[in-house]
């Protein structure tokens, strides 16, 4: 059965859905209107606040499906798939569009091999065939892409954050908000969250800021993440690392861009004593302008940066704090 | 206790991205003459857990660790790796039968096998393998045994029949328990590995090492490998970087950092 609808998993965050999910959203109309069906979002969580489904409506879903459940926070996939399957054994969806973040990988594999069929996880690009929905991931650190599509049942994605726009709001649109009966009960959900530690974000969001200045094993240590700060903050930017900079210790892990760490896109991205192995650039290839310093001037990310400095990112990092202020100040 | 360790033979990570070639025809990697394929490193740290595991149950303890690998015969090399880095046995499932699986039929196969061994407490696989860096074996394996799951550990323990777990967030961690048996998929985040000990190296080539085909695990070569995948590739390609760099060079760091930034507004990025 194929009815052309696709579904995009809302994911939240303090009550609110994420820009990705929004991005989801947009890119489930896409593909939904090549298929003659509809945009349709599941949000699942403890409570849901009043006009959230007017607010995926708004972004761009025909029907919002709203299931509240306290065992829906904080994510876990044992209460998450009972009430998504029941959804979609009723929706009979095409495709399923879900986050790719630590939830949304935790999530798709099950989801989809419970419904007989495979996922594509960060996906990045999608083509639509006469029949077939095409999806782009990165494979090999990021060096390379396969494009993949299911032969059979659904198809299942995790969608990579800002692959894809995200509609601007508009109030105007009509949708459907339904509220579902949860099925889930507390037999079900084998794993339990026993302790939570999560860093509130002080100043901008990584994955929101439009200028991130990044550290990797260039820049020499934790000194150097501070001068990257001042940088930052000189630009009302965030700072990112490399994965090798957080395995050294000498940033919070929270600082990672890249495969197995956060995706951004920013205007102006900063790669300080960073080499521009794959698995980074994966997290940062979609940055608008990318400004290298680097010590080796056969580093692989002079190839993906616009402009570039073959030298050291430590004599040159506070001359740029200073050039940066005289510029903003 | 019987910790079962799935672990990949793939080509190596760190090879420049520069030297990265793929046969788009065949869609494969080209491989580099020289260059030894490796353990995917994501899963050389599930048997870094899986050893501390044993460590922190203490001498003495029941704690049996069985690698399980799906490839090519030159697979062989990473089963010696973990065995000379502590496991006690392991399978591999060379047949040609199950050549090019999908994330799907490789871990059905990997459920089989992990039914025939018995009664499994414990799964670890890496958070994903470093070459299709898909993650979906892992949590995959648990749905088809019908097992919980925990993804992105950076640290494992084992208390009273239950796993315990500290998951890698995206901002911060948790702490998950699960009852046992269970799968845990692991990240990088757990740290470094061990290296092989003598000891354990010099008994490695006597531990033994099953070959499984499929009619080993009870199923049909028809669901396992190519046949059994659920996704065709349509691509397999490198692309193209379109960008040039301009480089900016200075009398000293501070002309340098001056000239970049007179760049930046010049070009009305600041």
């Amino acid at each position: 059965m194929s009815t052309g609808d696709v579904l995009a998993v809302v994911e939240l965050e303090e009550g609110a859905p994420t820009p990705l999910t929004l991005e989801l959203i947009a890119l489930a109309g896409t593909i939904a209107e090549a298929k003659g069906g509809k945009a349709i979002a599941s949000c699942l969580g403890a409570q849901i606040e009043d006009g959230l489904g007017r607010e995926l409506v708004a972004g761009g879903a025909a029907e919002v499906h709203t299931i509240a459940n306290a065992l829906h926070e904080p994510y876990q996939a044992d209460a998450w798939l009972p009430d998504l399957m029941a959804l979609i054994d009723e929706v009979g969806p095409t495709a399923i569009l879900i986050p790719h973040t630590n939830a949304g990988a935790d999530l798709a594999p099950r989801l989809a091999f419970r419904l007989g069929s495979s996922v594509v996880t960060g996906c990045v690009e999608v083509e639509l065939g006469e029949e077939e929905i095409r999806f782009t991931r990165l494979c090999y650190g990021g060096v390379a892409r396969e494009q993949l599509s299911f032969k059979s049942g659904p198809a299942v994605a995790t969608i990579k954050a800002k692959s894809f726009d995200a509609l601007p709001p508009d109030e105007s649109r009509s949708g459907d908000v339904i509220a579902r009966d949860s099925v889930v009960t507390p037999d079900q959900v084998r794993t339990r969250v026993v302790e939570r530690n999560t860093e509130r974000v002080v100043g901008v969001r990584l994955e929101n800021a439009n200028v991130i200045v990044a550290g990797g094993r260039g820049i020499g240590g934790p000194d150097g993440f501070s001068e990257a700060k001042e940088l930052a903050e000189a630009l009302d930017g965030a700072v990112g690392a490399s994965r090798v900079a957080c395995d050294l210790g000498w940033c919070p892990p929270g600082y990672q861009i890249g495969l197995s760490g956060k995706t951004v896109a920013p205007e102006l991205y900063f790669a300080l004593g960073i080499s521009g192995a794959g698995q980074h650039m994966a997290g940062c290839g979609n940055a608008k302008t990318i400004v290298a310093i680097n010590t080796d001037e056969d580093a692989d990310i002079f190839a993906s940066a616009r402009f570039g400095v073959v030298g050291d990112c430590r004599e040159i990092l506070p001359h740029l704090v200073e050039e940066m202020r005289k510029i903003k100040g | 206790m019987h910790i079962a360790v799935c672990i990949k033979e793939i080509p190596d990570p760190e090879i420049a991205p520069s030297l990265f070639r793929v046969d788009e025809e065949a869609k494969r990697v080209v491989p580099i003459p020289g260059m030894s394929p490796v353990i995917s490193p994501f899963d050389e740290q599930a048997m870094e857990a899986a050893l501390k595991i044993r460590d922190a149950m203490g001498e003495g303890a029941d704690v049996r660790i069985t690698a399980l690998t799906i490839g090519a015969e030159s697979a062989r090399g990473i089963i010696k790796h973990v065995l000379a880095l502590g496991a006690d046995d392991a399978v591999m499932m060379s047949d040609p039968a199950f050549a090019d699986s999908d994330s799907y039929s490789t871990a059905f196969a990997l459920s089989k096998a992990i039914g025939k061994l018995g009664a499994v407490d414990l799964i670890l696989t890496g958070r994903q393998a470093a070459d299709l860096d898909a993650g979906v074996v892992g949590p995959g394996l648990a749905e088809l045994l019908g097992v919980p799951a925990i993804t992105f550990a950076r640290k494992i323990d084992v208390v009273d029949g239950a796993v315990r777990v500290v998951r890698v967030l995206g901002d911060g961690s948790e702490t998950v328990e699960a009852p046992l048996p269970a799968v845990v998929t692991v990240s990088h985040e757990l740290g470094n590995v061990r290296n092989a000990s003598l000891r354990e190296t010099m008994r490695a080539a006597k531990k033994p090492v099953e070959a499984w085909a499929p009619s080993d695990i009870d199923v049909d070569a028809g669901d396992v490998g190519a046949a059994g995948a659920r996704r065709s590739v349509e691509r397999f390609y490198v692309p193209i970087s379109d960008s040039t760099c301009e480089f900016i060079a200075g009398d000293g760091p501070q002309a340098i950092a001056g000239a970049l930034a007179q760049r930046l507004v010049e070009e009305k990025i600041l």
